[in-house]
């Protein structure tokens, strides 16, 4: 039994933090939400959440940023989870901004939705009038995540200002704001990929069936293998043709690149991921596009 | 080893880009491989793009746009990497004085602080600088790593005179456990493997004792401590009179069935269980994060604190501090500020400015008491309620307070209980 020797181990070490920072959101803030993508990261949150409220329900609802473009079973296993949970769902739609004219859709062959999220994401947390949003980001993703606070404070307009970050000591977090201001909290920002595929194995997590290997129709572009889909444009000479994969990190089909791999349980992911010398967010298009991508689009409000 | 034996070890690192900390920390980074070939071919592209020759390491850890144009780092960045027998996070602080506040913030969390000296300087202000705020916030462990051992010809004598001078200068501080390792980090000398340049040192390389530093008695496992962090009650069928007291054991063990105190009403009664998800536990301890139901109906909230009945901490709303000030508003006697304290939050008054602490000579001003950003310096402060409390060096969960500017809410300053 582990809890028996005073040594904790560093997923329980990890899950102690994460467990002790949702707790305070939900004690500091009036409305918090969690940001629910369908991504392994949030469904770390959204379980890790499930322990610190136990016995009770989660105490705040959960939003997804539903971009129209997800893949059918991100949708099919974010419904599963939410009956189960009993938690209270709210989908911010993409395509309902574009519809309203609120957003521009993207043009051409990398189109993506992935920018209008944002837009989507910020109109959704004012709406619903909450305080402080949790999210999935980890500090190792990115080099513009490695100074991320646990509670990250946001201005009036939803926007990260980098050199006007609150010092955070001990365990000892600030959640003071003014109104209109609201906070990103990041309960996980200490895991590494690693970390979270390790925990959910421990802990036996149920996960979508796109981390797993499975046959799919793909095509290559930059060095990616993209679904094919309707929501993709292909160029004349990107052939088509089916392959065993499994994708590492699942955002929308039109920017999650897939990766070939037999992997199809958690500890051959691990042991895959282990092994990997291509960070998980190489298969993004969406942090490719400069190398401040991810910094730009944090100032504007983006997770 | 299997993973789930594996412990976390939090380190800092303090020190400028010319000291080689960022070749430490790429070293560490690369040969436990947690560096990723798009990571080195991103941070390739820039070097190339800036006309340098080699691909510069110290890339790797300059986070924003904002330090790279500079070429300096003025945040705290958090890196991790693991080995089979540990996962480490590094707190990676800049080492300019007018950064102290960083270096303390980075130094909160620390089992282990790492000190660089350059061999050719020997100890310098900043190392002087770096070892009183380990110190200061009771790091358990200092690690002096003497670096750049290869420009001076792997000298046993130019290690052990440093070694020396530090030991003298240390002697004022309260600092438990000190190593010494010569290295290179260039080179890779006693980081990973250990050097065949230097047979005279017969200690272990830098990665060995990070694995292997005993860290099992960083936390206080002797005062129980359950600051009330949220309470649960599920008002379900099944659950119908569940009333929970969520939170993190700040201190001791706290086992089912102890008799305890709570603050502040001082009621007694027994724990009647310790809860999480994964079901009941027979004993609590630090850092975990439980929620415990007690066997009487008592209504605690937020703020409060369960202790052992025979073991309570100091109950006061007067309290000593040695605080490190933030905010470029300097610090005055008389002004008032939100304090965060555990779970608690009170108001609070600075009463008084006992000494403003020179941090390179340790020489204790009391004539200058208008604290400036990165100043350090010794407080009384009342608070408008009673805080429960331990020494800072005691247990650093119940001795450590935040102070918040009440018209910004910015904190602006981080204080240690005496």
């Amino acid at each position: 039994m582990e809890y028996f020797n005073y040594n904790l181990n560093h997923l329980r070490e990890l899950e102690a933090e994460s467990i002790f920072v949702i707790r305070e959101v939900a004690a500091q803030f009036q409305n918090p939400v969690l940001l629910f993508s369908g991504g392994k990261d949030s469904i770390l949150v959204t379980h890790l959440a499930m322990k610190a409220f136990y016995p009770a329900r989660i105490p705040f609802p959960l939003l997804h940023i539903d971009t129209g473009h997800n893949f059918p079973e991100t949708l099919e296993y974010r419904d599963r989870l939410m009956e189960r949970i009993g938690a209270r769902l709210i989908v911010g739609s993409v395509q309902e901004a574009i519809d309203k004219g609120l957003v521009v859709e993207e043009k051409g062959f990398n189109a993506s939705r992935n920018f209008l999220q944002t837009a989507v994401l910020l109109e959704s947390i004012e709406q619903g009038k909450f305080d402080a949003a949790l999210g999935g980001a980890r500090r190792d993703e990115e080099k513009a995540r490695a100074k991320e606070r646990f509670f990250s404070h946001r201005d009036e307009f939803g926007q990260w200002d980098p050199k006007n970050q609150r010092p955070e000591l001990w365990n000892l977090f600030n959640g003071k704001k003014s109104i209109g201001e609201h906070f990103r909290v990041f309960p996980i920002s200490n895991w590494t990929e690693l970390d979270v595929w390790q925990y959910l194995a421990m802990e036996g997590v149920d996960l979508p069936s796109l981390y797993f290997a499975h046959e799919r129709e793909v095509f290559e572009r930059d060095g990616m293998l993209l679904a094919v889909t309707d929501v993709i444009q292909r160029k004349p000479n990107e052939v088509t043709e089916r392959r065993i994969v499994r994708f590492r990190t699942i955002g929308d089909m039109t920017c999650t690149g897939a990766v070939a791999s037999t992997a199809s349980t958690l500890d051959e992911i691990i042991e895959e991921v282990a092994a990997s010398r291509i960070t998980e967010r190489g298969g993004r298009a969406d942090d490719r596009r400069s190398e401040t991508a991810m910094e730009d689009r944090k100032k504007q409000g983006y997770f | 080893m299997d993973y789930k034996q594996s412990e976390l070890l939090r380190f800092t690192t303090a020190g400028s880009v010319d000291d080689g900390k960022s070749t430490l920390i790429g070293r560490l980074l690369y040969d436990s491989k947690a560096i990723f070939e798009d990571q080195l071919e991103a941070v390739r592209v820039t070097s190339e793009r800036r006309g340098e020759t080699e691909v510069n390491l110290a890339l790797l850890t300059d986070g924003l746009k904002a330090e790279r144009e500079q070429g300096i780092t003025i945040d705290v960045a958090y890196r991790y990497f693991a080995t089979p027998r540990r996962k480490f996070i590094i707190a990676d602080t800049p080492g300019h004085i007018q950064y102290t506040r960083n270096m303390v913030t980075g130094a909160s969390t620390a089992n282990v602080a790492l000190v660089l000296v350059d061999a050719r300087k020997g100890i310098v202000e900043q190392t002087r600088r770096h070892a009183f705020i380990a110190s200061l916030l009771q790091i358990p462990h200092l690690v002096v790593c003497i670096n750049k051992m290869d420009l001076v010809d792997y000298q046993e004598s130019v290690y052990e005179e440093i070694k020396q001078e530090f030991e003298k200068f240390t002697y004022k501080l309260d600092v438990k456990d000190v190593h010494f390792i010569p290295i290179s980090a260039l080179r890779g000398d006693n980081i990973v493997d250990k050097s065949t340049q230097m047979p005279w040192y017969g200690g272990s390389t830098l990665l060995y004792y990070l694995e292997n530093v005993h860290i099992g008695s960083d936390q206080n496992f002797i005062d129980a401590r359950f600051p009330v962090q949220y309470v649960i009650r599920p008002n379900t069928d099944e659950f119908h009179d569940f009333r929970g007291y969520a939170g993190r054991v700040a201190g001791g063990v706290l086992k089912k069935g102890d008799t305890v105190t709570l603050l502040p009403s001082g009621f007694t009664t027994r724990i009647a269980g310790i809860h999480t998800f994964d079901g009941e536990l027979a004993e609590a301890y630090p850092p975990l994060s439980v929620t415990l139901t007690l066997e009487d109906e008592f209504d605690l909230s937020r703020g409060d604190m369960i202790v052992r009945e025979h073991n309570q901490p100091t109950v006061s709303q007067d309290i000593e501090v040695m605080v490190c000030w933030f905010s470029e508003r300097p610090l005055q006697a008389q002004q008032k500020y939100t304090l965060f304290h555990t779970s608690s939050e009170a108001r609070c008054v600075i009463k008084e400015v006992r000494y403003k602490l020179d941090i390179n000579t340790l020489h204790r001003n009391q004539e200058d008491t208008v604290i400036q950003m990165n100043d350090i310096a010794r407080l009384l402060i009342r608070t408008t309620k009673p805080l429960f409390f331990d020494s800072y060096r005691r247990n650093r969960n119940t001795g450590s307070i935040i102070l918040v500017d009440e018209a910004t809410n910015v904190t602006v300053g981080a204080g240690m209980i005496i």
